[in-house]
């Protein structure tokens, strides 16, 4: 993939091969007096098969700007169009549809559940799309297995590492072949060791070709495995570029 | 998803004890308290259902309850049994007696006298001797409580006498019978004799116990009753009902065991509601994240709710057990009056019903508004 800056995207409709296309997006928090600007006309697009890092400092709406393109959260103004589909205009339950059968999540808190064991846990987005218990939870323990966790299905979170914890969480982003990853902070609350595993496996497994990828990182270390990363501040992405994608990296 | 959430709820053990402990304590307050209540009341109109047979009870106009004697004259029986619709009419005394034990002590008691001819109202169920023997000069059967309550760590023995009245009454059988709000022993007598042992009145008469004849309606013949005697007349569930009612509206026994329930049921209440509350926002990343995941506002509030009935059904089952092993316990000692009808499981179960909706509704509103977006917050 070619680096294109964002002030060079035009305001067409997006392109066939295009997973998230974000144009003129703002979002205020607040009301009335007190209102922030998290976002102050955010462009953006990216393509399928492309792991893309939003990086930039605390505050500048990087949570923002991906809970917008999960859905989780409306846009003040501005198009989302993710996966063909116009988010901005979508009402509240196709939108919760559309996360159910499109979007996988990782979150910096892995955000498991206490009382499911790995499998179950890794299962959830399948039991909330109507599957069974033991199929979903078989269908679960593949995609643990393929992660390395094969021998941990019945371990509780609270049994587990915070790289065992996240690759579980990494392994319910993905158990539904979403078409839309999205993960927030994956290795901020790992260490080096366990950040590098992490990353490893989401441009291992995670990256293919109908499915587009979106890190946030604040983590420097972690920059290498992107395809293109996307710079943000106040508010606003000021630049674009092509990673210099190392070679170990890239290999996993 | 329900089995998520039943796993949610069960996993987080002090949570879930607590909000079961809320439902427990309302439901055994409830159950307990309001059997002790149906068993009192059931004390209040046990010495109607002793009396088997007749279905109507003739009385004077003012009588309000089973243990509100005012005598008539005598004579009211013939004129009841003149009444067309009366199959046949008996006498039924019913007083309170002073006996003189042969130590020398007093106890009161409660002196019932039955038809000579007919003995309508005798015990049903004796232990020992025999109804006919009830047609002995000075004869009287006495129940197994009485005897038990004026003669302590004795054996029964018939033959036992005491006086009334300075009359000698001997004991020829031993009863059981329903147990009163006094626990006074009963003593049972033909009327005439009875007569002997109360004390002396001008009238004596208490009630005058009829029968419909075939074909008319109780209701009916109890209307001719009063309307040619001017006398009062009820049938056996309606006197049942005078007396229960008698005893709501002029004690205080409602109010005390309404005030207890009503506790029960706030403070299970607030347990409950505040512990589920707590355990909810305990969990409020983790609904987040389900929303996040695509789990709509409904399967989030069915999950509440789930958990609430399954709570509920804990709490209630192991609530009621408890009162049913407590009325089981006092039975044993028999110093309390424990009577748990279906009414009273019907009732505390509608009580945990509102109260775990009461504490999932002041969650699901918690759950319902959270935005999956907060699960992006570290
Ligand atoms: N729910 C909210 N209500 C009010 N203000 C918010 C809310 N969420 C974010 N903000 C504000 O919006 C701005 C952008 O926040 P955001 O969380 O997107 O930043 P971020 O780039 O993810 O920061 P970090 O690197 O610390 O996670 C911040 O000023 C923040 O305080
Ligand atoms: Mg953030």
């Amino acid at each position: 993939m070619g680096a294109v800056t964002a002030a060079t995207i035009p305001t067409t409709p997006p392109a066939a091969d295009v997973a998230v296309h974000v144009r003129g997006v703002t979002k205020d928090f607040g009301s009335g007096g007190t209102t922030t600007r998290a976002l102050r006309g955010v462009d953006l697009d990216v393509p399928y098969g492309e792991l893309l890092m939003l990086v930039g400092p605390s505050g500048c709406g990087k949570t923002t700007l991906v809970s917008i393109i999960a859905g989780t959260l409306d846009p003040t103004e501005g198009d989302v169009v993710v996966l063909g589909e116009d988010l901005a205009a979508m009402p509240n339950g196709r939108k919760v549809r559309f996360r159910r059968d499109n979007v996988g999540f990782v979150f910096q808190a892995y955000n498991l559940l206490p009382a499911l064991t790995a499998a179950e846990n890794a299962a959830v987005p399948l039991i909330i799309a109507g599957w069974n218990r033991r199929r979903s939870v078989e269908a679960a323990a593949d995609v643990l297995d393929q992660l390395g966790m094969g021998d941990r299905l019945d371990r509780l979170p609270s049994e587990l590492s915070g790289g065992q914890q996240q690759r579980v969480a990494i392994a319910r982003s993905l158990v539904h072949s979403p078409r839309l990853l999205i993960c927030d902070e994956p290795t901020s609350a790992l260490d080096a060791e366990n950040g590098r595993i992490t990353m490893d496996l989401i441009r291992e497994v995670a990256v293919q070709p109908g499915r587009a990828v979106i890190v946030v990182t604040h983590d420097a270390r972690v920059y290498s495995y992107a395809d293109r990363i996307a710079s943000m501040e106040d508010g606003r992405i000021e630049a674009v570029v092509a990673a210099t994608r190392s070679a170990a990296a890239g290999a996993g | 998803m329900l089995w998520i959430a039943w796993k949610m709820l069960v996993g987080n053990r002090v949570k879930y004890l607590g909000i079961v402990f809320g439902v427990v304590f309302a439901a055994l307050l409830i159950a307990q308290q309001a059997s002790i209540f149906c068993g009192l009341m059931s004390l209040t109109i046990n010495q109607i259902r002793d009396v088997e047979g007749p279905g109507i009870w003739g009385m004077d106009k003012g009588v309000q309850y089973v243990d509100d004697i005012k005598p008539l004259a005598d004579t009211e029986l013939f004129r009841v049994k003149g009444v067309p619709g009366v199959e046949w009419a008996v006498r039924f005394y019913k007083g309170i007696a002073r006996a003189r034990l042969e130590e020398g002590t007093y106890e009161q008691m409660i002196l019932l006298g039955l038809d000579d001819a007919t003995l309508v109202g005798a015990p049903r169920q004796l232990f020992m001797g025999s109804i006919a023997d009830l047609r002995k000069p000075d004869a009287v059967i006495i129940d197994d409580a009485g005897y038990r309550r004026i003669w302590p760590d004795e054996p029964f023995r018939i033959g036992r006498t005491f006086e009334m009245n300075d009359r000698r009454a001997v004991v020829v059988g031993l009863a059981k019978a329903g147990r009163t709000f006094t626990s006074f022993p009963i003593v049972y007598t033909r009327y005439s004799q009875a007569v002997l042992f109360a004390p002396p009145e001008r009238r004596v008469l208490s009630f005058v116990l009829a029968e419909a004849a075939p074909g008319v309606a109780p209701e009916e013949v109890c209307r001719r009753i009063e309307e040619r005697t001017g006398l009062q007349a009820v049938t056996r569930t309606q006197f049942l009902w005078k007396t229960i009612i008698y005893y709501m509206r002029k004690t205080g026994i409602p109010i005390n065991f309404g005030i207890t329930v009503l506790l029960g049921f706030f403070v299970g209440t607030a347990i409950a509601g505040q512990t589920f509350y707590l355990f909810t926002v305990e969990n409020i990343r983790q609904y987040g994240a389900l929303k996040a995941m695509g789990a709509s506002n409904w399967t989030i509030l069915t999950m509440v709710l789930a958990q609430g009935l399954q709570v509920g059904l804990v709490g209630y089952g192991v609530g009621v057990g408890l009162a049913a092993v407590f009325g089981w316990w006092v039975r044993g000692a028999s110093r309390l009056a424990f009577f748990m009808p279906w009414e009273v499981l019907a009732i505390t179960g509608a009580a945990v019903f509102v109260i775990v909706l009461v504490a999932s509704l002041v969650s699901i509103r918690k759950v319902l508004v959270v935005e999956p977006a907060i699960v992006f917050r570290g």
